[in-house]
């Protein structure tokens, strides 16, 4: 039949030849070579996870706020565990031995095999004990890790804080395991990748007594951690701890920006609390007591998340949007009869002199100058009707970086709102009036603006138009790195040339004699320009805020002060600008201005306990 | 009544017996390779193991509703059956869902099918039902034309699919065209160029060359030419060398020595032509064709290796021969697997306590690299009986495919025979480092449903095929 039928011998030898040799390659694999073999004894191998250093921040001098502290995991693979003596553990770990039990217990509830931590964070006293002792009890061993250091006890809202990821971090980004730890707000947070830097593995053999008996094929599989990026932030850190002491007892916020930059230079949020209270074992312990148990809120970031009114300050925007407009002039006078009087309807004024030119209007901050540039304004006959004079209006507002949020490189961040012709039509009618919505001309009623943005606001005035995202990072890791969006300047739509009359009453807030209303401000040998604020509060005792730029010429700082219930502007926010500045500025603050930094300092608003009047008339 | 009390008594339970015993064998590993503490029923089908049980259940009932299939429909319908297949394969390019850069899988209601593992099948029916047929002429060239379509086209459907590695296995089927009288030379012609394609990518290309240059001569002496003749071919060469060398200096061209031997003996084959049919040296025009096609052969490896392959393939062939060899890398898999098969030892550390599989060392544990499982909990032993089950399977196909009256069923079992050997070769090969990286399952053990189906039908149609044989007279 079949000529080839012996062909079956060389096939089926091709294929016995070739499982031959497989075998034997197994026997080498398997039996003859010991590279790929462990001795019966040796037989286990450990990942041991190489923790990078966080990257450490420092200030904009290079004064360094956070860094690094060892800490020490005791971990335990349930799997490995032999008879021990319970009683001279726990006492080395100084636990008790249900603690032990249930620990035991938990870690093989997460996995049999896999290590988890079984006690956290121990101490380097504790650690150099165990170590020795280590090798009685196997199953455990120790992993380090890294904790924060805050040496300044400084700017926590502003540096953020770490902790342990959660299941749902874990699930979402591979590169966590469980007991990690994540930036979980500020600094922390919004650079975290950079901060973190990449773990690395070293590869293990150990034996059955859990002694580590050399690396794991010469470390061939090892991988080196690689450090996180170090990070300047943009703080003065100085300024920072100066603003802290003075907003102690007062609730508020401080935000000081360079406005060449958009860099800020403080940020202060009051009251505040000590970062090192969020490292270490008793942060959750801490973090319950401040979240549930502080009526004053301390983790609650006033510069970026409260919204308040921004009273009197922004009639320095309703000023600009008029004179771009050309709706009123520098030199246009108002009448003011200790207020403003349309029909029924009055808003009141202080006694000043009557009537005022701009310059003089901002200095001396008149209600009813105000109230007639946003009539003005809204009724301008170029608009056709009020609505679209509001809407333009609007757009010149929303330039200086309201009603949205401004992009700041810390995450949590409110929009607050500037309210919409759409909002006042539903409220009242479609072709509402312009006294519907009056109060926004002395910066009351529906507004809602955060301490930051009042502060970019004052750095847009300061540069005459413009200004950058206000941010906290200066430059990370070695190159200085910066995202762009940080380097863009962002033109407001009043033209520049607008600003000098502005200005010019600000400087007279400061020092313009008789009228002025922020003369605490002063700092001797520099123009401040500033503006008070006073916000009506309906049950509690009014705002005190107070914004300011200086040096006039070629601004430094702007700075914006938001004292709750601090009565008026004049009272707090006008004394504690003046020093920010002056301590930024200058260094130090001079012998004659000590009574009013010992007065700031000693006001208690919490407790009720107002400072004496300095007498001086708003 | 009587067709199914023969059925039974001619079935061979030989072959079921392996079958079975493979294929439980395959589950155990599954379980121990995807095994942990969470979920331990073995019914979980949110877990390989789980899916896989579900899995050898349908494959079971697959391989008797073929059993019940007569055995003449195999053959009636070989050919509808692989144009199915090739229609599935277009379609599979175009609707199919693209898994780990493959788009080989069509996805209905959740269970995921690769065509390509089916093909096989279609492709062993068709070029049975060819060869078998009785105008089929091995030495005459439409024949093997008509073969080589029927080989390549499902082959180069899948490598369109971006799967190299299963349509790879079509190679094996010249065993099956040996077996049936294609001549020694297509073997011979296959390891040379096996070995040329390795030696082409290890060394270079001068290297190559001189090689290629020395063995044709060194053959031009053992097949009877004098020395005289070939010290004249060696000094042609030289001369032809010499002569390129000169004019490349004189007119300061930047050409590589590589570039003036491959002109040289461009120069030189027309009078060595002559000088072979002034000579009549009858022999010696073998050696030159061979040798100037081994010189073209390499060209095109070179071309295709640096050109076609995708960076990945690349990676994997030079890791495998020792280039560029990388452990955190390409080779990364490899080394794993090695050490996870070395650190089983002599008896392995037994079920569900592998280290290297437990801490997902090993990639595509449960699929590709399910040997490692293998290797690493049963140790020597367990491997080596786990290829000698599957061999044992393999050489007993042999020896059904030898006793079949039917061309047809001959030609088909040596296909089986030989698919399976492939895959055992490639797949194991590759985990202890004898093979390049080509993800192909091992046969009955890899996870996944497509590839236990695929090799169900292939093994049972020709056992149905083989108890049907006494129906045919010699």
């Amino acid at each position: 039949m079949n000529n080839f039928s012996n062909r079956k011998y060389i096939i089926g030898g091709i294929f016995i030849l070739v499982v031959l040799i497989f075998i034997i390659r197994l026997f080498n694999l398997q039996i003859i070579d010991d590279t790929y073999k462990l001795s019966a004894e040796n037989n286990s191998q450990r990942q041991v996870t190489q923790y990078p250093a966080r990257g450490l921040i420092y200030d904009r001098n290079g004064k360094l706020l956070v860094y690094n502290q060892a800490a020490y995991d005791l971990m335990l693979i349930p799997k490995q565990l032999d008879v021990f003596d319970t009683t001279d553990f726990c006492q080395l770990l100084g636990i008790e031995k249900l603690e032990l039990i249930k620990g035991i217990a938990k870690a093989k509830r997460y996995s049999y095999r896999k290590a988890s931590i079984f006690l956290k964070q121990l101490s380097s006293e504790r650690y150099a004990v165990l170590q020795e002792k280590l090798y009685k009890y196997p199953g455990f061993f120790v992993q380090t890790r890294t904790l924060r250091k805050y040496p300044l006890n400084s700017a926590a809202h502003a540096l953020g804080y770490l902790r342990e990821v959660t299941n749902q971090e874990i699930n979402s980004d591979p590169y966590f395991r469980q007991g990690d730890y994540i930036g979980k707000s500020g600094i922390e947070r919004m650079y975290e990748k950079e901060l973190r830097g990449e773990k690395g593995v070293k590869i293990y053999w150990v034996d059955v007594f859990n002694r580590i008996k050399g690396s794991f094929r010469d470390g061939k599989f090892d991988k080196q951690a690689v450090s996180g990026k170090n990070l300047h932030s943009s703080l003065d850190i100085d300024l920072q701890q100066y603003g802290e002491l003075l907003m102690q007892n007062k609730k508020g916020g401080i935000v000081a920006i360079e406005p060449q930059t958009g860099e800020i230079l403080a940020k202060i949020s009051s009251p505040g609390y000590d970062p090192e209270m969020f490292v270490g074992r008793a942060m959750n312990k801490n973090y319950q007591m401040m979240v549930q148990n502080d009526s004053l809120k301390p983790l609650f970031d006033r510069t970026m998340l409260a919204l308040y009114p921004p009273g009197s300050i922004f009639k320095l925007v309703n000023g600009l949007v008029a004179l771009q407009e050309g709706v009123i002039s520098p030199s246009t006078r108002f009448e003011c009869q200790h207020g403003y009087h349309a029909g029924n309807f009055t808003m009141k004024c202080h006694a000043h002199s009557s009537p005022l030119d701009l310059r003089q209007a901002v200095q001396q901050s008149c209600n009813a100058y105000f109230a007639n540039v946003f009539r003005y304004t809204l009724e301008s006959p170029k608009f056709g009707s009020v609505q679209n004079g509001y809407t333009k209006w609007r757009q010149h507002v929303i330039s200086f970086g309201f009603g949205d949020k401004l992009g700041v490189d810390i995450q949590n961040e409110k929009s607050g709102s500037i309210p919409t012709n759409e909002y006042y039509q539903n409220k009242y009618r479609t072709n509402w009036r312009a006294l519907n919505a009056i109060s926004l001309a002395i910066g009351q009623g529906e507004l809602q603006i955060t301490p930051m943005q009042m502060a970019n606001m004052v750095a847009a005035i300061a540069n005459k138009g413009y200004y950058y995202i206000p941010h906290i990072v200066k430059g990370v890791g070695e190159d200085n790195y910066l995202d762009n969006k940080y380097l863009e300047k962002h033109y407001t739509t009043v033209d520049s040339s607008h600003f000098t009359p502005i200005i010019d009453g600000m400087e007279m807030v400061v020092s313009g004699g008789a009228g002025s209303t922020g003369t605490l401000a002063a700092v001797k040998d520099i123009r401040v320009c500033g503006k008070t604020g006073t916000v009506q509060n309906s049950d509690e005792a009014d705002h005190s805020v107070f914004v300011a730029f200086a040096p006039r010429e070629n601004p430094k700082i702007a700075i914006v002060v938001y004292v709750e219930n601090g009565v008026w502007g004049g009272r707090y926010g006008a004394p504690i600008s003046g020093l920010m500045i002056e301590k930024y500025l200058k260094g130090e603050i001079a012998e004659s201005k000590k009574w009013i930094e010992k007065r700031m300092l000693e006001a208690d608003l919490i407790n009720q306990v107002a400072a004496p009047s300095p007498g001086v008339v708003e | 009544m009587t067709r199914k009390v023969n059925l039974l008594k001619n079935l061979d339970w030989w072959t079921i017996f392996l079958y079975v015993l493979l294929v439980f064998l395959g589950w155990i590993n599954i379980y121990a390779a995807v095994y942990n503490e969470e979920h331990q029923s073995i019914f979980d089908i949110s877990q390989r193991y789980g899916k896989q049980l579900m899995w050898i259940g349908a494959a079971f009932f697959l391989a008797m509703v073929i059993l019940l299939i007569e055995g003449k429909f195999f053959s009636a319908f070989a050919y509808p059956t692989y144009l199915l297949m090739i229609f599935l394969l277009i379609a599979v390019l175009i609707f199919g869902r693209e898994v780990n850069g493959a788009r080989s899988w069509f996805e209905i209601g959740g269970i995921r099918l690769q065509p390509a593992e089916f093909a096989k099948f279609a492709t062993c029916l068709a070029i049975s039902r060819y060869i078998s047929q009785f105008n089929f002429k091995i030495h005459k060239f439409k024949s093997l034309f008509i073969s080589g379509v029927i080989l390549f086209t499902p082959a180069v459907l899948i490598i369109l699919q971006r799967d190299a590695g299963s349509a790879l296995v079509y190679i094996v089927f010249i065993l099956v065209l040996y077996r049936e009288g294609l001549s020694g030379v297509a073997l011979f012609v296959g390891v040379l160029a096996a070995v040329l394609f390795i030696i082409t990518l290890l060394m270079p290309e001068l290297y190559v060359l001189l090689i290629i240059l020395a063995f044709a001569f060194i053959s031009l002496k053992f097949i009877g030419t004098r020395w005289k003749q070939v010290g004249i071919g060696v000094t042609a060469i030289l001369i032809g060398f010499a002569l390129v060398w000169g004019v490349v200096q004189v007119m300061e061209l930047k050409l590589s020595a590589y570039t003036i031997l491959n002109l040289s003996i461009a120069l030189n084959f027309i009078p060595f032509l002559y000088y072979i049919y002034k000579e009549r040296l009858k022999h010696a025009i073998w050696v030159l064709l061979i040798a100037v096609g081994s010189l073209f052969f390499t060209f095109s490896v070179s071309y295709l290796f640096e050109n076609i392959l995708e960076s990945h393939q690349q990676e994997r062939i030079n890791d495998l021969l020792g280039i560029e060899s990388d452990p955190s890398g390409a080779g990364y898999n490899v080394a794993q697997s090695k050490i996870a098969i070395g650190s089983g030892g002599f008896a392995g550390k037994g079920f569900l306590n592998g280290t290297q599989t437990k801490f997902k060392f090993v990639p595509e544990q449960s699929t590709d690299f399910i040997f490692c499982t293998v290797g690493e909990e049963w140790g020597f032993v367990g491997s080596t009986a786990v290829l000698i089950f599957l061999m044992s399977l393999i050489i007993r196909l042999l020896f059904l495919a030898e006793r079949q009256r039917s061309p047809f069923s001959r030609i088909y079992g040596y296909g089986v025979a030989c698919i399976l050997f492939f895959h055992l070769a490639i797949n194991v090969g590759m985990t202890i480092g004898l093979a390049p990286v080509i993800g192909i399952p091992l046969p009955f053990f890899s996870y996944g449903g497509s590839s236990l189906w695929a090799f169900t039908i292939l093994l049972f149609v020709f056992l149905r095929l083989d108890a049907n044989r006494l129906e045919l007279l010699r």
